[in-house]
């Protein structure tokens, strides 16, 4: 085990503001990805949706 | 009546990549998240300080990976795209558009964490060497591919003129590669390379090439998602979307 105490392992042997600032956007970024591509799957699918009733109304 | 044979082309179907890519993606995901918590175990509480570097080296387990991952990508998407261009292949355009925003967020993780190594070990978040430049150029190209596929109304003559910018823009994946025996950079060489014993701790190397693999299963998750939702929006007027929606909207 490398680290006595929690708080060694977030201050990283005094370079804790750039591993975890590495890691942090890392984070963030594979976090809204995921989501944001979801979301365009889901509302991909609701206006293909909403276009399909349309075209039933009309005919 | 007998359903048609199962065929290499079956899936570059748009439908039925649709369905395959479904029953995959939750699979990639899982793997994702198992093979990022192991990377990152054995990343932080098995690897040992760095002698040199002490516990900033630890940065290595993300930028390295992400690194491979831009360049990695950014073939793929040249690939895809040359041949959806060649053999008109909408699905493989499609794949290419869909591999670019994620290709882009691997370059930008790329050069993020590389600056916030930079500081402590090179006393600098920037310098104008070859390595870092190189992979700059590629950032700026996948935004180049995104923004000029997004702003050519007619979908192929957007994937056209986007297949040739990938196409073009691939000879810089080996520039980024080599520049660091090329040129004399700031920037360290090879870690690992096919050809030599690696340079590291096996826990470190362990650590890394699980990331890679966590990096893999990522990009194959958020690509085929971001592909199924390129394939409806393009095809929405077609029978075997509207069957689709309407078996999810009335079950």
């Amino acid at each position: 085990m490398n680290w006595g105490s929690a708080l060694a392992f977030f201050e990283m042997g005094g370079y804790g503001l750039y591993v975890w600032g590495s890691y942090g956007v890392v984070a963030l970024l594979m976090l809204a990805e995921p989501w944001l591509v979801h979301r365009r799957l889901r509302r991909a699918l609701q206006e293909a949706a909403r276009r399909d009733s349309g075209n039933e109304a009309e005919s | 009546m007998n359903s048609p044979p199962l065929r290499l082309y079956t899936f570059a179907a748009p439908s039925r990549f649709y369905q395959l890519a479904g029953w995959l993606v939750p699979w990639f995901w899982a793997a994702t998240v198992l093979l990022a918590a192991a990377g990152l175990y054995i990343g932080f509480f098995v690897a040992p300080t760095d002698a040199t570097q002490g516990d900033s080296y630890r940065i290595i387990f993300i930028h390295v990976p992400a690194a491979w991952m831009s360049m990695l990508l950014y073939l793929v998407m040249a690939f895809w795209a040359g041949i959806g261009w060649a053999f008109n292949a909408r699905l493989a355009s499609m794949v290419a558009r869909a591999i670019a925003p994620t290709g882009a967020m691997f370059t930008f993780l790329a050069l993020w964490t590389g600056a916030i190594w930079g500081k402590p070990t090179w006393g600098t978040w920037w310098v104008w060497d070859a390595r870092l430049t190189s992979e700059l150029i590629l950032l700026f190209l996948y935004l180049g591919y995104i923004a000029l596929v997004n702003a050519i109304d007619d979908v192929r003559r957007a994937d056209q003129a986007g297949a040739l910018l990938a196409l073009v823009g691939s000879v810089n994946v080996p520039i980024i590669y080599f520049s660091v025996k090329w040129w004399n950079t700031l920037h360290q060489g090879a870690t690992v390379s096919m050809t030599a014993a690696p340079k590291m701790a096996s826990t470190m190397l362990t650590a890394m090439l699980i990331m890679t693999f966590a990096c893999w299963a990522y990009a194959f998750a958020a690509v085929f998602t971001r592909t199924r939702a390129i394939v409806i929006e393009r095809e929405a007027h077609s029978g075997w979307v509207a069957e689709l929606t309407r078996g999810r909207m009335h079950p």
